[in-house]
């Protein structure tokens, strides 16, 4: 589905990430964890394209995306959700969900989107402003799913979320997974969170992907203290 | 009964004014956040446009929708050779825009000369009581609403419109979702210097067509936005309906010179208590 092979990427003049290498089979979840600032969140920004690679290649479903457009790599099936959710603040939830499909042709998915997440049924009307985190945070993944991705990128949906929504989300994903056939690129520092969704989790580090352990291995507290230990 | 009919003509004369001159600039500043300095200038080149087309014998009103196009296609050629590298970089936007203003009043001075070209006014006066009103003045005012209703209408129900306010809310997560945010602005600009094209146009029978006709305009433009506030659309209404009210009655009662001192008066003092101009604490609408 995605491979990653010597992918390098910076801004401006700093370098972030050092030849980065993974692949991910389709229907697979597979998590990223590292500290702040190891490059994560740069890692998902160079694969929709809003950063441009300076080496390495990214190849989708077989084809080269590496000098894509971000747009472009948005209509081939990359759904990208970013961390701080970016809802459009003026825009009606509804309006909101029809950006997401906004430029896919065929059926609108909304009143589907709107049955997975009845939460959003009561909030349609409402500016995307005048939602709580957790909500925009529903809202993003379902604006997101409207565009009916194949490969979903998820930058820490759990981020500054309360704990019972967190478990939602977590059902949620789980469940849309399976049931949309997607394949999921999960970037995470909620060990729990984490250890439940993904097969399998690449541990960053300093812009390089130090290792690959397994979600049972998160519980095991030498593993955890030697990779994200402080 | 005439002095009513008087004031409320002077009102709404006022209002199209403030209105066609400032749609396109509410795009173009309002929703882009692009301070385009050559604003003024696009209105000119609208004005002449139309006495060209007035020149070569083409009906008036078809005259108004090929300069509007005509300006339009010139957004575009701007938007891609200058304004496009410029987005986020509000000096040297207004550094090039500045620049462009000049050359173009530069340009059609050296093509047409200084001095005024004119398109006759149509369609003669109609009498109330003891005054006479231009007709033209009452078509400025219904094409004013008209182009106003058209925009809200574009903006507000469209998958178009949809898409550009978006984009203009958060171009990253725009094209995270698809959208082509690079075409989505050179339309929308494209667009706005349409609006600002049909007014020079719609003007040109009024003032006629001059190289410094937009500076006349452009300070009442950027004025009129302003005040409106971050809500392009109705911001701009609400400043022009207030700005046109003053106007209409004090150029009424005295000139019409005290009338446009008078507003600018009025504007300091509204930016004043509102910084954030009349919309500043609305929350919704366009």
């Amino acid at each position: 589905m995605l491979e990653v092979e010597g992918l390098a990427a910076g801004y401006g003049r700093i370098p972030i990430l050092n030849g980065i290498d993974f692949e991910i089979g389709r229907g697979e979840i597979v998590g990223v964890l590292g500290h702040n600032g190891m490059g994560k969140t740069t890692l998902l920004r160079t694969l929709t394209g809003e950063i441009r690679a300076t080496g390495g290649a990214i190849r989708f479903e077989g084809a080269d995306i590496t000098r894509l457009a971000m747009h472009r790599r948005a209509r081939l099936g990359i759904g990208y959700v970013p961390q701080g959710r970016d809802i459009y603040p003026q825009l009606s939830v509804m309006d909101n969900l029809r950006m997401g499909e906004i430029v896919r042709r065929g059926q609108s998915a909304v009143p589907e989107l709107l049955d997975y997440f009845p939460v959003l049924q009561a909030l349609t009307e409402r500016p995307g402003r005048a939602l709580s985190g957790g909500e925009q945070q529903i809202l993003a993944l379902a604006r997101c799913l409207a565009g009916r991705p194949r490969l979903l990128l998820l930058d820490e949906p759990t981020e500054g979320i309360q704990p019972s929504i967190v478990d939602q989300i977590q059902a949620k994903l789980a469940e849309l997974a399976k049931a949309l056939d997607l394949t999921v690129l999960l970037v995470e520092q909620n060990l729990r969170f984490i250890a439940a969704l993904a097969e399998r989790v690449l541990i960053m580090q300093k812009g390089t992907i130090v290792a690959t352990i397994t979600p049972e291995q998160l519980s095991d507290q030498a593993i955890v203290d030697e990779y994200l230990g402080i | 009964m005439d002095q009513v009919a008087n004031y409320l003509f002077q009102i709404g004369f006022s209002f199209s004014i403030f209105i066609l001159i400032s749609l396109g600039l509410a795009v173009i500043f309002g929703m882009m956040r692009v301070i385009n300095l050559a604003q003024g200038e696009f209105l000119m080149l609208g004005a002449y446009f139309c006495t060209l087309c007035n020149h070569f014998g083409i009906n008036l009103w078809l005259s108004f929708i090929l300069s509007a196009l005509a300006v339009g296609v010139f957004g575009i050629i701007v938007e891609r050779l200058v304004i496009q590298w410029l987005y986020g970089r509000i000096i040297d936007t207004l550094l090039a825009t500045w620049g462009l203003s000049l050359l173009l009043v530069g340009g059609v001075t050296t093509i047409f000369g200084p001095q005024t070209e004119s398109v006759a006014a149509p369609l003669g006066n109609v009498q109330v009581g003891a005054f006479g009103f231009p007709i033209y003045g009452l078509v400025m005012m219904a094409i004013a609403v008209a182009a106003l209703a058209a925009v809200y209408a574009f903006w507000r129900f469209t998958r178009y419109g949809l898409i550009v306010r978006g984009t203009m809310q958060n171009p990253t997560i725009s094209a995270a979702l698809g959208v082509n945010r690079s075409l989505v602005y050179m339309l929308t600009f494209a667009f706005g210097s349409a609006l600002t094209g049909l007014a020079g146009a719609v003007l040109a029978p009024i003032v006629g067509a001059y190289p410094t006709l937009g500076i006349v305009y452009i300070a009442k433009a950027f004025i009129t936005v302003i005040s409106g506030g971050h809500l392009p659309l109705v911001g701009t209404v609400s400043a022009s309906g207030l700005f046109s009210t003053i106007d209409g009655i004090v150029a009424t009662v005295s000139s019409s010179v005290i009338g446009e001192m008078t507003v600018l008066f009025v504007a300091i003092i509204l930016l004043r208590l509102l910084p954030l101009g009349i919309t500043g604490r609305m929350t919704r609408g366009v």
